[in-house]
C-alpha cells in the first residue's frame, strides 16, 4: 500500500494539532468495525460445523429427502443448486456484460441511458420474493415453462443481473481511454476495439461480478419456493425442463421441523452449501487469476 | 473473450430449445404442493409410494394460499391445506374449472406452553386466553396478574405464530372468536423452533404452536391444560395429547388438516392410486412425523368420500369451524 499523502488543502482540515491518541482511537474503532462481522461469522460457522460436520457422509451426500432425519440426504438439493447456478450464470453473464458494454461503450448520455441506469439501480433494491412472483407469472405461466430449472434460472438471472452489470461497468471504466483511442486510430472498428481491447482487460472485473452473483443466487430460497421449486423430489434433473429442488430449500425445510435430527441435517446442509459455493467461486477465482497473469497485471 | 461468446450462444440455444413445458421423462409425475404444515405427511406418503413404482411424486411447500393458487389453475394435482378452502379460493377454482375433493388427513393440536418454572400456571380457561390475546388487550393486559388475580405481578411475554400462517388464523378464530384478529405486541415467528427457544429461555413467557414442537421439546417446556367451559367434551381443564386430540376432548385448539385433490386428475390411475395409498397408510405415517391421527371411523368416512369422488368442501368456504368433530362433519356432508 502507498504511504498516505499529505493533505493538499490543509485549510480544509481543522486547525487543531493532530492528536496521536485520537488517531489511535479512530484506528481502533475501524479495526473493531472490521472484525465484528468476521467474529459473528466465525461464531456462526463454528456452531454449524460443530453440529453438522459429523452428519456428512456418503449416505447424506447421495440420498434423497426423507421423513426420517437419519436416512434423509442432500443429493436432490445439491445437484439442483449446481444446475441452477450454472444456468443462471450462462444466462445472466452474457446479458449483464452486454448491458454494461452498451452503457459504457455505445450509449450517449441521454434519456435512454438514464432510464436504463435508473431501472438497474431499482432492480438491485427489489426484495427477492418479488422476483419469485415475477418468475411465476412470466416464466412459469405466460411463457409456459412450467416449474422447471429453466424458469428458476431465468428468475435468478434477473435477480443477479444488476450485480453483474455494476461490476462489469466498474471494470470497463478502469480500461484507459488511450487504449481505445489507439485501437480506433489504427483503423479498428468500435466492435473490434470492444472485442479485442476493452473486454479482455475487463474480464477479471466481470469474473468478480460473477462470483458475487453466484454467491447471491446459490443462497436464495424464497423466490424459488414461490416459483414452485420442490422440497421433496426423489429424482435428479434430466434437463432444463425438469422440476428441481435447491440447497437452501432443503435447509429451510429441515430447520423448520420439530425433530432434533433435522436440525443436525440442516447444519450439515449448510456446510454442503458453503463448500459448493467455495468450489464454484474457486473456479471463477482461478480463471480470474490466470487472466490477470496473461494480461500482465 | 471467446469464452463468453460461447456462453452467449449456449444460453440462447437453451432458451430457444426449452420453451415447452412437457417433460421428456416416461414415468408419470404427480405434483403435490401447498401447506408447510401438511408437508411432512405428504413427504412421508410420497417416500413410501415410491416403492410402488407407479409414479414419481414431487412435493412443494408454497403455503396453503400459494398452493390453492396453483391448484385452482390446474398446475398441480394435489395441494395440502392447514385450513379449509376459503370463499375466494372456491371462486378461483371455479374460474379455473377445477373441481376439488376435500380430504381431512390428520389433526394438529395447538399447544399453549409456558416456561417449566412458571409454577403458578396450573391451567387456563378459554376466556382467560381471550382476555390475554384479543386486540383490546394490547398495552392493557401486560402482567400475569392482569390475567388472573393471584398470579405474579410480573410482565407477561407472549410468543406466537406469524400473522400469515394458518396456525395464527385458527388460533384467533378459536380463542378471540374472530379470524385474523389479535393483539399485535407479541413476538411472532413463522418458525416454531424459534418460539420454542424463546419460551424455553424466558420465565415469564407464554406462547402457542403446533403440538409436535411441544412433544419434541417436552423437557424444556410446560404444557398448559385448557378449560373450554363446556362439559360435553370432558369437564375441566384438558391438556393436549395424542389421546385427547384424537378423541376430540382437547377443544377448541385442535384442528383438522387437509389435502385437496383435483377431481379431473383422479382419472389418471396413478393419481387415484396415490390418494388411495395416502388414505390407507396415512394414519401410521401421520403419527411418525409428529401429527395426531384422526379416529379410525373418520378415516373410513374420508376413504368413502374419496371413493365416491364427492366434490366440494365440508366448510362451505366459511373458514375453520371451531369445536366440531370431523366425523360429525363427514357424516353430515
Amino acid at each position: 500500500m502507498s504511504v498516505v499523502d499529505p493533505p493538499r488543502n490543509s485549510s480544509r482540515i481543522s486547525g487543531r494539532p493532530p492528536s496521536r491518541a485520537l488517531e489511535r482511537a479512530f484506528r481502533g474503532l475501524c479495526l473493531f468495525a472490521a472484525l465484528l462481522p468476521v467474529l459473528v461469522l466465525a461464531v456462526l460457522l463454528f456452531d454449524v460445523v460443530r453440529t453438522g460436520l459429523g452428519r456428512i457422509d456418503v449416505q447424506f451426500l447421495t440420498s434423497f429427502p426423507s421423513r426420517r432425519p437419519q436416512t434423509a440426504g442432500i443429493l436432490a438439493g445439491a445437484v439442483g443448486s449446481v444446475w441452477l447456478v450454472g444456468l443462471t450464470a450462462a444466462i445472466a453473464v452474457p446479458v449483464g456484460v452486454g448491458t454494461a458494454v452498451y452503457l459504457e461503450e455505445y450509449a450517449r448520455r441521454g434519456r435512454l441511458a438514464t432510464l436504463i441506469e435508473i431501472n438497474i439501480s431499482n432492480l438491485a433494491g427489489v426484495p427477492s420474493i418479488i422476483y419469485g412472483l415475477l418468475g411465476l407469472e412470466l416464466f412459469v405461466r405466460a411463457l409456459s415453462m412450467g416449474r422447471s430449472l429453466l424458469a428458476g434460472a431465468l428468475t435468478l438471472a434477473l435477480l443477479v443481473l444488476p450485480i453483474i452489470i455494476m461490476a462489469t461497468r466498474e471494470a470497463l471504466r478502469t480500461v484507459p481511454l488511450a487504449l481505445r483511442e489507439a485501437g480506433l486510430a489504427l483503423g479498428a472498428t468500435q466492435w473490434q476495439v470492444v472485442r479485442q481491447v476493452v473486454l479482455p482487460m475487463a474480464v477479471p472485473g466481470v469474473l468478480t461480478g460473477s462470483i458475487l452473483a453466484i454467491s447471491r443466487a446459490i443462497g436464495e430460497a424464497a423466490p424459488l419456493v414461490v416459483l414452485g421449486a420442490l422440497t421433496y423430489v426423489d429424482f435428479l434433473p434430466d434437463g432444463v425442463t425438469s422440476p428441481f429442488s435447491a440447497l437452501p430449500i432443503q435447509i429451510f425445510n429441515w430447520t423448520s421441523r420439530p425433530q432434533a435430527g433435522f436440525a443436525v441435517n440442516a447444519a450439515a446442509g449448510i456446510i454442503v452449501l458453503m463448500v459448493t459455493l467455495l468450489m464454484l467461486n474457486g473456479a471463477a477465482i482461478i480463471t480470474r487469476n490466470r487472466m490477470q497473469k496473461r494480461l500482465g497485471r | 473473450m471467446r469464452r463468453s461468446s460461447i456462453a452467449l450462444v449456449h444460453a440462447l440455444a437453451l432458451i430457444a430449445a426449452c420453451g415447452g413445458s412437457s417433460s421428456s421423462t416416461d414415468t408419470a409425475v404427480i405434483a403435490v404442493d401447498g401447506s408447510s404444515t401438511v408437508f411432512p405427511i405428504s413427504e412421508a406418503v410420497a417416500e413410501e409410494f415410491k416403492a410402488q413404482g407407479k409414479a414419481r411424486v414431487t412435493v412443494g411447500m408454497s403455503g396453503t394460499g400459494g398452493g390453492f393458487k396453483k391448484f385452482c389453475k390446474g398446475e398441480i394435482a394435489v395441494t395440502g391445506a392447514s385450513r379449509p378452502i376459503k370463499n375466494e379460493e372456491v371462486e378461483l377454482c371455479k374460474g379455473g374449472a377445477v373441481e376439488y375433493i376435500e380430504l381431512p388427513v390428520a389433526y394438529d393440536g395447538l399447544a399453549i406452553v409456558v416456561h417449566p418454572s412458571a409454577d403458578w400456571v396450573d391451567h387456563m380457561t378459554v376466556d382467560e386466553l381471550k382476555t390475554l390475546w384479543q386486540p383490546e388487550a394490547q398495552g392493557k393486559v401486560a402482567k400475569w396478574s392482569d390475567v388472573r388475580p393471584g398470579w405474579p405481578d410480573e410482565e407477561i411475554h407472549l410468543f406466537g405464530a406469524g400473522v400469515d400462517s394458518g396456525t395464527y388464523d385458527y388460533f384467533t378464530q378459536a380463542i378471540v372468536g374472530k379470524e385474523h384478529s389479535s393483539r399485535g405486541d407479541y413476538t411472532s415467528s413463522e418458525d416454531d423452533n424459534v418460539l420454542v427457544q424463546g419460551i424455553a429461555s424466558d420465565k415469564h413467557a407464554l406462547g402457542f404452536f403446533g403440538f409436535a414442537y411441544y412433544s419434541e421439546n417436552a423437557e424444556k417446556l410446560k404444557l398448559v391444560p385448557i378449560d373450554d367451559g363446556k362439559a360435553d367434551n370432558g369437564a375441566g381443564p384438558v391438556a393436549p395429547s395424542v389421546q385427547t386430540v384424537n378423541d376430540g376432548t382437547y377443544q377448541p385448539l385442535s384442528r383438522p388438516i387437509f389435502v385437496y385433490v383435483a377431481a379431473g386428475e383422479t382419472k389418471r390411475p396413478e393419481v387415484a392410486a396415490f390418494i388411495d395409498f395416502y388414505l390407507e397408510k396415512g394414519p401410521a405415517l401421520v403419527k411418525e412425523v409428529g401429527y395426531i391421527p384422526m379416529p379410525d371411523a373418520a378415516y373410513e368416512l374420508v376413504r368413502a368420500r374419496f371413493k365416491a369422488r364427492t366434490p366440494g368442501s365440508l366448510f362451505g368456504g366459511k373458514g375453520s369451524k371451531v369445536g366440531v368433530k370431523i366425523e360429525d362433519l363427514l357424516r353430515a356432508g
